[in-house]
């Protein structure tokens, strides 16, 4: 049995994978929005840059 | 997702995009959307579009999610409703073990991006409401007593307290008003439903009131809740969300609703089989709008208020 580059399965699941494919591009682009959003923000405060004092000190 | 058939012989029916969709319950997606949307905006706090985009996406997917849980669980007797029996898993379009599946991880996603997207409480709240949804209700509540919509009904009625807690951070009354709403609001709904889809219930053999008590006791317990629920969306009227326009919108409809529940009460089974169940699905269509109106009008006044016009 030979795997052929276009299966009959890449038919098959067509708009299963067009779906996830679209899915998964507007979740990043959403989780980019976000980001920028929340950085943006007025409120917004970097973390405390923990360790990096005692991290020196362990050496 | 799922596992690869090298066959050379395609599957019968593969399951497609829609399929899977199905299994989110899209209806039930939809009612979520629009309460926790209203819940958001009616909140005294303005949300960036965008964080209010997210959020609103990832409570619904956290819904689609518990609504696949539940389809992963009650699969054996949606078999046996003609409601449900063209679900995607009765159907055969879809694995049971891929409903489960997906509803775990999307349950997982959904909770910590709202966490990211919103606040923890939140995120908490929405893994609260698919726990509910999922194990309170499917699995424990809907097999074991006829009290199980009534219970179970308040896993529907949280999404516009979420919607509310992404906005403010915090639990307030007027989130509660609409979390009561929807909770008093879904027993008259689902009882009048299970009165014309006669034989379902009986047949799958879920305790619904119907089936325990009859269908007199139902018939009396619908007044009972129709009665409560309009003292208490006419007198949300009267509280900050509420105001001029919500009030005359719930006196209208409360209105019709109790004279819809008020005719089922009076009817017996043999005047309600003459016109096959013809009160019983016109007071069940009218609830549809009954909860889109009320919620659309605590959105108005809401959208309305920034003008001086809203609320009173």
């Amino acid at each position: 049995m030979t795997i052929k580059a276009e299966h009959e399965i890449h038919t098959r699941r067509k708009s299963r994978n067009v779906g996830v494919g679209l899915m998964l591009a507007g979740f990043v682009v959403l989780v980019m929005a976000l980001t920028f959003v929340k950085i943006t923000q007025s409120n917004f405060e970097l973390p405390a840059a923990e360790g990096s004092a005692s991290g020196a000190g362990d050496q | 997702m799922t596992d690869v058939s090298f066959s050379e012989k395609p599957a019968e029916r593969e399951a497609q995009m829609g399929d899977y969709i199905a299994l989110f319950k899209p209806r039930v997606m939809s009612l979520v959307v629009f309460t926790a949307l209203v819940g958001l905006l009616a909140a005294p706090v303005s949300v960036h579009p965008v964080v209010a985009f997210s959020s609103i996406l990832f409570i619904a997917i956290g819904a689609g999610a518990s609504g696949a849980l539940n389809m992963w669980w009650d699969a054996d007797i949606d078999a046996v409703m003609r409601r449900t029996v063209g679900r995607p898993i009765p159907s055969g379009r879809v694995q049971a073990g891929e409903a489960l599946y997906l509803g775990v991880a999307l349950s997982g996603l959904s909770v910590m991006m709202l966490a990211l997207a919103a606040n923890l409480l939140a995120a908490a709240m929405l893994a609260f409401t698919i726990f509910f949804y999922a194990v309170v209700y499917s699995m424990w509540l809907k097999r074991s007593t006829p009290q199980n919509i009534v219970i179970g009904g308040a896993a529907g009625a949280f999404p516009p307290v979420i919607g509310w807690i992404v906005a403010t951070g915090s639990f307030s009354i007027e989130a509660w008003l609409m979390f009561a709403l929807i909770f008093m609001w879904t027993p008259p709904h689902f009882w009048a439903l299970a009165l014309f889809m006669k034989s379902d219930y009986d047949d799958a053999g879920v305790p619904m009131l119907t089936v325990t008590h009859g269908r007199r006791t139902t018939r009396a317990h619908i007044i009972v809740y129709t009665v409560l629920l309009a003292v208490l969306a006419v007198g949300t009227g009267f509280t900050a969300i509420g105001g001029p326009l919500y009030l005359a919108t719930a006196v209208l409809l409360n209105a019709l609703f109790l004279k819809g529940a008020w005719d089922i009460w009076r009817r017996d089974e043999p005047r309600a089989e003459a016109d096959s169940y013809g009160t019983e699905r016109k007071f069940f269509r009218l609830s549809l709008w009954y909860l889109f109106a009320h919620f659309g009008a605590i959105l108005i006044e809401a959208a309305l208020r920034p003008y001086g016009l809203g609320g009173w």
